[in-house]
Protein backbone atom coordinates (compact mmCIF):
# COMPACT_ATOMS: atom_id res chain seq x y z
CA UNK A 1 0.00 0.00 0.00
CA UNK A 2 1.40 3.35 -0.69
CA UNK A 3 0.65 6.05 1.39
CA UNK A 4 1.73 9.72 -0.36
CA UNK A 5 3.13 11.89 2.05
CA UNK A 6 2.43 16.13 1.66
CA UNK A 7 3.91 18.19 3.94
CA UNK A 8 2.55 21.71 4.27
CA UNK A 9 5.81 23.53 3.91
CA UNK A 10 7.94 24.27 1.31
CA UNK A 11 11.57 24.88 3.22
CA UNK A 12 14.07 23.16 2.55
CA UNK A 13 14.93 21.82 6.32
CA UNK A 14 10.74 22.19 7.32
CA UNK A 15 9.96 20.38 10.46
CA UNK A 16 6.83 18.92 8.63
CA UNK A 17 9.01 17.45 5.60
CA UNK A 18 11.21 15.52 8.67
CA UNK A 19 8.03 14.98 10.13
CA UNK A 20 7.32 13.32 6.84
CA UNK A 21 10.12 11.14 6.67
CA UNK A 22 10.10 9.58 10.30
CA UNK A 23 6.90 8.46 9.33
CA UNK A 24 8.57 6.38 6.57
CA UNK A 25 10.64 5.31 9.01
CA UNK A 26 7.84 3.98 11.57
CA UNK A 27 6.59 2.43 8.60
CA UNK A 28 4.13 -0.94 9.64
CA UNK A 29 5.07 -3.34 7.17
CA UNK A 30 3.42 -3.50 3.38
CA UNK A 31 3.27 0.23 3.72
CA UNK A 32 5.32 2.59 1.62
CA UNK A 33 5.56 5.76 2.57
CA UNK A 34 6.26 8.25 -0.51
CA UNK A 35 6.87 11.77 -0.17
CA UNK A 36 4.94 14.36 -2.55
CA UNK A 37 8.13 16.95 -3.52
CA UNK A 38 6.87 20.28 -2.01
CA UNK A 39 8.49 21.67 -5.13
CA UNK A 40 5.28 20.52 -6.98
CA UNK A 41 3.50 22.50 -4.82
CA UNK A 42 4.96 25.81 -5.24
CA UNK A 43 4.64 25.32 -8.92
CA UNK A 44 0.71 25.44 -8.85
CA UNK A 45 -0.94 28.15 -9.67
CA UNK A 46 -3.25 30.66 -7.38
CA UNK A 47 -6.53 28.29 -7.72
CA UNK A 48 -8.41 30.24 -10.84
CA UNK A 49 -11.60 28.50 -11.97
CA UNK A 50 -10.60 30.51 -15.16
CA UNK A 51 -7.25 28.37 -15.39
CA UNK A 52 -9.27 24.96 -14.78
CA UNK A 53 -11.09 24.18 -18.00
CA UNK A 54 -10.93 21.28 -20.18
CA UNK A 55 -7.44 21.18 -20.19
CA UNK A 56 -6.16 21.93 -16.78
CA UNK A 57 -2.21 23.26 -16.37
CA UNK A 58 0.08 20.62 -16.38
CA UNK A 59 1.36 21.02 -12.73
CA UNK A 60 -2.22 20.82 -11.48
CA UNK A 61 -3.09 17.72 -13.63
CA UNK A 62 0.05 16.12 -12.21
CA UNK A 63 -0.97 16.99 -8.70
CA UNK A 64 -4.79 15.55 -9.16
CA UNK A 65 -2.91 12.41 -10.60
CA UNK A 66 -0.58 11.75 -7.76
CA UNK A 67 -3.18 12.59 -4.71
CA UNK A 68 -5.70 10.67 -6.63
CA UNK A 69 -3.51 7.70 -7.64
CA UNK A 70 -2.19 7.55 -3.61
CA UNK A 71 -3.75 4.75 -1.59
CA UNK A 72 -4.22 7.13 1.41
CA UNK A 73 -2.60 10.72 1.93
CA UNK A 74 -0.57 11.55 4.96
CA UNK A 75 -0.72 15.83 5.51
CA UNK A 76 1.96 17.03 7.79
CA UNK A 77 0.97 20.95 8.26
CA UNK A 78 2.87 23.65 10.19
CA UNK A 79 0.39 26.67 11.73
CA UNK A 80 1.16 29.82 9.86
CA UNK A 81 -1.26 32.57 12.06
CA UNK A 82 -3.43 29.89 13.71
CA UNK A 83 -4.17 27.92 10.67
CA UNK A 84 -2.85 25.93 7.89
CA UNK A 85 0.03 27.76 5.15
CA UNK A 86 -1.92 29.39 1.72
CA UNK A 87 0.65 27.30 -0.29
CA UNK A 88 -1.06 23.81 1.21
CA UNK A 89 -4.66 25.61 1.36
CA UNK A 90 -4.45 26.43 -2.90
CA UNK A 91 -3.34 22.29 -3.22
CA UNK A 92 -6.23 21.60 -2.03
CA UNK A 93 -8.48 24.16 -3.51
CA UNK A 94 -7.50 22.65 -6.46
CA UNK A 95 -7.59 19.05 -5.97
CA UNK A 96 -11.33 19.29 -5.07
CA UNK A 97 -11.89 20.18 -8.43
CA UNK A 98 -13.11 18.94 -11.14
CA UNK A 99 -16.69 18.76 -9.46
CA UNK A 100 -17.65 15.79 -10.75
CA UNK A 101 -14.69 13.73 -10.08
CA UNK A 102 -12.20 15.48 -7.68
CA UNK A 103 -9.22 13.93 -6.75
CA UNK A 104 -10.06 14.34 -3.06
CA UNK A 105 -13.15 12.79 -2.84
CA UNK A 106 -13.36 9.47 -0.80
CA UNK A 107 -9.43 9.65 -0.78
CA UNK A 108 -8.65 8.31 3.04
CA UNK A 109 -6.09 11.02 4.64
CA UNK A 110 -4.81 11.71 8.00
CA UNK A 111 -3.46 14.71 9.80
CA UNK A 112 -0.10 14.84 11.63
CA UNK A 113 1.46 18.85 12.56
CA UNK A 114 4.44 20.13 13.77
CA UNK A 115 5.59 23.55 15.23
CA UNK A 116 8.29 25.24 16.86
CA UNK A 117 5.46 26.50 19.46
CA UNK A 118 3.81 24.75 22.30
CA UNK A 119 0.75 23.77 20.91
CA UNK A 120 2.22 21.70 18.01
CA UNK A 121 0.27 23.02 15.07
CA UNK A 122 -3.34 21.76 16.85
CA UNK A 123 -5.25 24.68 14.87
CA UNK A 124 -3.62 24.05 11.90
CA UNK A 125 -4.41 20.28 12.11
CA UNK A 126 -8.20 21.23 12.73
CA UNK A 127 -8.45 23.54 9.87
CA UNK A 128 -7.06 20.70 7.89
CA UNK A 129 -9.09 18.59 8.91
CA UNK A 130 -11.99 20.40 8.23
CA UNK A 131 -11.60 21.52 4.74
CA UNK A 132 -10.38 17.74 3.70
CA UNK A 133 -13.88 16.65 4.68
CA UNK A 134 -15.54 19.17 2.85
CA UNK A 135 -13.23 18.95 -0.10
CA UNK A 136 -14.67 15.03 0.05
CA UNK A 137 -12.13 13.24 1.58
CA UNK A 138 -12.39 10.49 4.93
CA UNK A 139 -10.42 12.00 7.64
CA UNK A 140 -9.91 9.60 9.69
CA UNK A 141 -7.52 9.27 13.32
CA UNK A 142 -6.54 12.17 15.71
CA UNK A 143 -3.92 15.38 15.33
CA UNK A 144 -0.58 14.34 16.68
CA UNK A 145 0.74 17.80 17.58
CA UNK A 146 4.33 17.93 17.91
CA UNK A 147 5.44 20.98 19.57
CA UNK A 148 8.84 22.57 19.78
CA UNK A 149 10.18 20.80 17.22
CA UNK A 150 13.01 22.29 16.84
CA UNK A 151 14.35 20.88 19.75
CA UNK A 152 13.90 17.18 18.46
CA UNK A 153 11.14 15.43 18.07
CA UNK A 154 10.04 13.28 21.53
CA UNK A 155 11.22 9.50 22.12
CA UNK A 156 6.74 8.39 21.86
CA UNK A 157 6.94 9.86 18.23
CA UNK A 158 7.75 6.89 16.83
CA UNK A 159 4.87 4.96 17.91
CA UNK A 160 2.09 7.63 17.36
CA UNK A 161 2.95 7.56 13.68
CA UNK A 162 3.08 4.09 13.42
CA UNK A 163 -0.14 4.22 14.55
CA UNK A 164 -1.43 7.02 12.41
CA UNK A 165 -0.05 4.92 9.44
CA UNK A 166 -1.87 1.65 11.42
CA UNK A 167 -4.93 3.59 11.13
CA UNK A 168 -5.02 4.65 7.82
CA UNK A 169 -4.36 0.95 6.22
CA UNK A 170 -7.22 0.10 8.15
CA UNK A 171 -9.51 2.93 6.91
CA UNK A 172 -8.75 1.82 3.53
CA UNK A 173 -8.86 -2.11 3.61
CA UNK A 174 -12.43 -1.19 4.98
CA UNK A 175 -12.89 1.13 1.72
CA UNK A 176 -12.40 -2.19 -0.23
CA UNK A 177 -14.07 -4.19 1.36
CA UNK A 178 -17.45 -1.90 1.04
CA UNK A 179 -16.41 -1.96 -2.45
CA UNK B 1 -56.98 7.39 27.58
CA UNK B 2 -55.85 4.62 25.85
CA UNK B 3 -56.40 2.68 22.92
CA UNK B 4 -56.94 -0.41 21.77
CA UNK B 5 -54.81 -1.94 19.83
CA UNK B 6 -56.68 -4.17 17.21
CA UNK B 7 -55.93 -7.87 16.03
CA UNK B 8 -57.32 -6.65 12.70
CA UNK B 9 -54.89 -6.82 9.33
CA UNK B 10 -53.10 -3.20 8.66
CA UNK B 11 -54.44 -3.70 5.35
CA UNK B 12 -56.05 -6.42 3.01
CA UNK B 13 -54.15 -9.24 2.57
CA UNK B 14 -51.53 -8.78 -0.20
CA UNK B 15 -48.27 -6.94 -1.23
CA UNK B 16 -48.73 -3.29 -1.19
CA UNK B 17 -45.68 -1.04 -2.89
CA UNK B 18 -44.93 2.60 -2.45
CA UNK B 19 -46.36 4.99 -5.68
CA UNK B 20 -42.74 6.69 -5.77
CA UNK B 21 -44.17 9.63 -7.21
CA UNK B 22 -47.07 10.43 -4.57
CA UNK B 23 -45.27 9.13 -1.83
CA UNK B 24 -42.18 11.13 0.60
CA UNK B 25 -39.76 10.02 2.58
CA UNK B 26 -37.89 13.07 4.15
CA UNK B 27 -36.17 14.62 7.15
CA UNK B 28 -36.11 16.90 9.88
CA UNK B 29 -33.08 18.29 11.88
CA UNK B 30 -32.78 21.36 13.98
CA UNK B 31 -30.56 24.37 12.27
CA UNK B 32 -28.72 26.97 13.60
CA UNK B 33 -30.41 26.46 17.22
CA UNK B 34 -33.48 28.34 16.03
CA UNK B 35 -34.92 26.95 12.85
CA UNK B 36 -36.16 23.15 11.80
CA UNK B 37 -34.44 22.31 8.29
CA UNK B 38 -36.07 20.23 6.15
CA UNK B 39 -34.48 17.53 3.24
CA UNK B 40 -35.59 14.40 1.54
CA UNK B 41 -34.94 10.99 -0.63
CA UNK B 42 -36.32 11.27 -4.34
CA UNK B 43 -35.47 7.86 -4.47
CA UNK B 44 -36.78 5.25 -2.40
CA UNK B 45 -38.55 1.99 -2.17
CA UNK B 46 -41.68 0.85 0.34
CA UNK B 47 -43.63 -2.41 1.00
CA UNK B 48 -46.01 -3.34 2.81
CA UNK B 49 -47.20 -7.11 3.81
CA UNK B 50 -48.71 -7.90 6.60
CA UNK B 51 -47.72 -6.45 9.48
CA UNK B 52 -44.29 -5.31 8.09
CA UNK B 53 -42.91 -2.77 6.15
CA UNK B 54 -39.79 -2.95 4.43
CA UNK B 55 -37.87 0.35 2.64
CA UNK B 56 -34.42 1.41 1.00
CA UNK B 57 -33.90 4.96 0.34
CA UNK B 58 -30.89 5.88 -1.72
CA UNK B 59 -28.19 8.17 -0.39
CA UNK B 60 -27.17 9.17 -3.81
CA UNK B 61 -30.63 10.74 -4.32
CA UNK B 62 -30.54 13.18 -1.12
CA UNK B 63 -32.19 16.70 -1.99
CA UNK B 64 -31.69 19.20 0.10
CA UNK B 65 -32.18 22.33 -2.47
CA UNK B 66 -28.70 23.06 -2.33
CA UNK B 67 -26.01 21.44 -5.44
CA UNK B 68 -22.98 22.03 -2.54
CA UNK B 69 -25.08 21.06 0.51
CA UNK B 70 -26.21 17.85 -1.29
CA UNK B 71 -22.45 17.01 -2.48
CA UNK B 72 -21.56 17.53 1.00
CA UNK B 73 -24.39 15.38 2.24
CA UNK B 74 -22.73 12.17 -0.18
CA UNK B 75 -19.23 12.50 1.46
CA UNK B 76 -17.74 10.70 4.54
CA UNK B 77 -18.55 13.95 6.79
CA UNK B 78 -22.24 12.74 6.30
CA UNK B 79 -23.71 9.55 4.56
CA UNK B 80 -20.49 8.03 3.21
CA UNK B 81 -22.56 7.05 -0.27
CA UNK B 82 -19.12 5.35 -1.67
CA UNK B 83 -18.87 2.63 1.04
CA UNK B 84 -23.00 3.20 2.15
CA UNK B 85 -24.87 4.11 -1.17
CA UNK B 86 -28.33 3.09 0.73
CA UNK B 87 -30.39 3.57 3.81
CA UNK B 88 -32.28 0.51 4.77
CA UNK B 89 -35.66 0.16 6.92
CA UNK B 90 -37.67 -2.67 7.93
CA UNK B 91 -40.60 -1.97 10.85
CA UNK B 92 -41.96 -5.45 12.09
CA UNK B 93 -45.27 -5.84 14.01
CA UNK B 94 -46.72 -2.68 13.07
CA UNK B 95 -50.38 -2.18 15.18
CA UNK B 96 -53.18 -0.22 14.15
CA UNK B 97 -55.09 0.88 17.05
CA UNK B 98 -59.19 1.70 16.13
CA UNK B 99 -58.43 5.42 15.83
CA UNK B 100 -55.90 4.23 13.01
CA UNK B 101 -53.04 5.19 14.45
CA UNK B 102 -49.92 3.68 13.91
CA UNK B 103 -47.19 1.97 16.51
CA UNK B 104 -44.53 -0.27 15.78
CA UNK B 105 -40.65 -0.98 15.93
CA UNK B 106 -38.00 -1.28 13.66
CA UNK B 107 -34.36 -0.83 12.41
CA UNK B 108 -32.73 1.79 10.60
CA UNK B 109 -29.56 1.06 8.84
CA UNK B 110 -27.38 4.39 8.38
CA UNK B 111 -23.73 4.49 7.12
CA UNK B 112 -23.91 0.47 7.80
CA UNK B 113 -25.01 1.31 11.42
CA UNK B 114 -28.16 -0.44 12.80
CA UNK B 115 -30.20 0.38 15.58
CA UNK B 116 -33.79 -0.70 16.37
CA UNK B 117 -35.97 2.41 16.12
CA UNK B 118 -39.78 3.14 17.76
CA UNK B 119 -42.25 4.32 14.85
CA UNK B 120 -45.43 6.35 15.05
CA UNK B 121 -48.07 7.19 12.84
CA UNK B 122 -51.45 6.83 11.17
CA UNK B 123 -53.22 4.49 8.35
CA UNK B 124 -56.02 5.16 6.08
CA UNK B 125 -59.31 3.19 7.41
CA UNK B 126 -59.41 1.40 4.51
CA UNK B 127 -58.21 1.53 0.87
CA UNK B 128 -59.93 3.68 -1.97
CA UNK B 129 -59.75 2.47 -5.69
CA UNK B 130 -58.45 5.18 -8.04
CA UNK B 131 -59.43 6.44 -11.02
CA UNK B 132 -57.18 3.87 -13.11
CA UNK B 133 -58.98 0.91 -10.98
CA UNK B 134 -55.56 0.70 -8.65
CA UNK B 135 -56.96 -0.42 -4.98
CA UNK B 136 -54.98 2.47 -2.47
CA UNK B 137 -53.89 3.04 1.23
CA UNK B 138 -52.41 5.91 2.86
CA UNK B 139 -49.43 4.83 5.56
CA UNK B 140 -47.36 8.09 7.13
CA UNK B 141 -44.54 6.97 9.99
CA UNK B 142 -42.43 8.99 11.83
CA UNK B 143 -39.29 8.07 14.43
CA UNK B 144 -36.83 10.14 15.78
CA UNK B 145 -33.25 9.17 15.80
CA UNK B 146 -30.00 9.98 16.90
CA UNK B 147 -27.67 10.92 13.63
CA UNK B 148 -24.13 10.78 15.79
CA UNK B 149 -25.34 7.01 16.43
CA UNK B 150 -24.86 6.50 12.96
CA UNK B 151 -21.67 7.96 12.56
CA UNK B 152 -23.28 11.02 10.64
CA UNK B 153 -21.82 13.18 13.11
CA UNK B 154 -20.71 16.51 10.87
CA UNK B 155 -20.90 19.51 13.08
CA UNK B 156 -19.81 23.19 13.48
CA UNK B 157 -20.29 25.71 16.19
CA UNK B 158 -22.22 28.29 16.16
CA UNK B 159 -21.07 31.97 17.25
CA UNK B 160 -23.39 32.32 19.88
CA UNK B 161 -23.33 29.00 21.20
CA UNK B 162 -24.62 25.74 20.77
CA UNK B 163 -23.69 23.69 17.51
CA UNK B 164 -25.03 24.70 13.71
CA UNK B 165 -27.05 21.06 13.45
CA UNK B 166 -28.58 19.23 16.36
CA UNK B 167 -28.08 15.91 17.09
CA UNK B 168 -31.70 14.46 16.74
CA UNK B 169 -33.37 13.55 13.11
CA UNK B 170 -36.83 13.34 12.53
CA UNK B 171 -37.61 10.84 9.68
CA UNK B 172 -40.85 10.65 7.96
CA UNK B 173 -42.60 8.49 5.24
CA UNK B 174 -45.21 9.26 3.79
CA UNK B 175 -46.14 6.30 1.71
CA UNK B 176 -49.43 6.38 -1.14
CA UNK B 177 -49.32 2.29 -1.23
CA UNK B 178 -50.10 0.52 -4.30
CA UNK B 179 -52.08 -3.10 -3.94
CA UNK B 180 -50.13 -5.17 -6.58
CA UNK B 181 -51.43 -7.75 -8.82
CA UNK B 182 -51.07 -11.12 -8.54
Amino acid sequence: MKVLAVSGSLRAGSHNTRLLEEAAAAAPDGVEVELFDPARMAALPLYDQDLDDEVAPASVRELREAWAGADAILFATPEYNGSIPGGLKNAIDWASRPKLDPALRNQTVAVIGASTGQFGAMWAQQDLKKVLGIAGARAVGDPVPVARAHEGFPEQLHEQLRGVLQRLVEATELEAVAA
Amino acid sequence: MSTTVSVTPLAPAGTWAADPVHSNVSFEIGYAGVNTFRGAFKEFTAVLAGDSLEGTAAVASVDVKDDHLNDHLQTPDFFDAERFPEIAFTATELAKAEDGTLSGTGELTIKGVTRPITLTGRIADAPATDPFGRERLGVRLEATIDRNEYGVSWNAPNQSGGNYLADEVALFAELALVRQEG
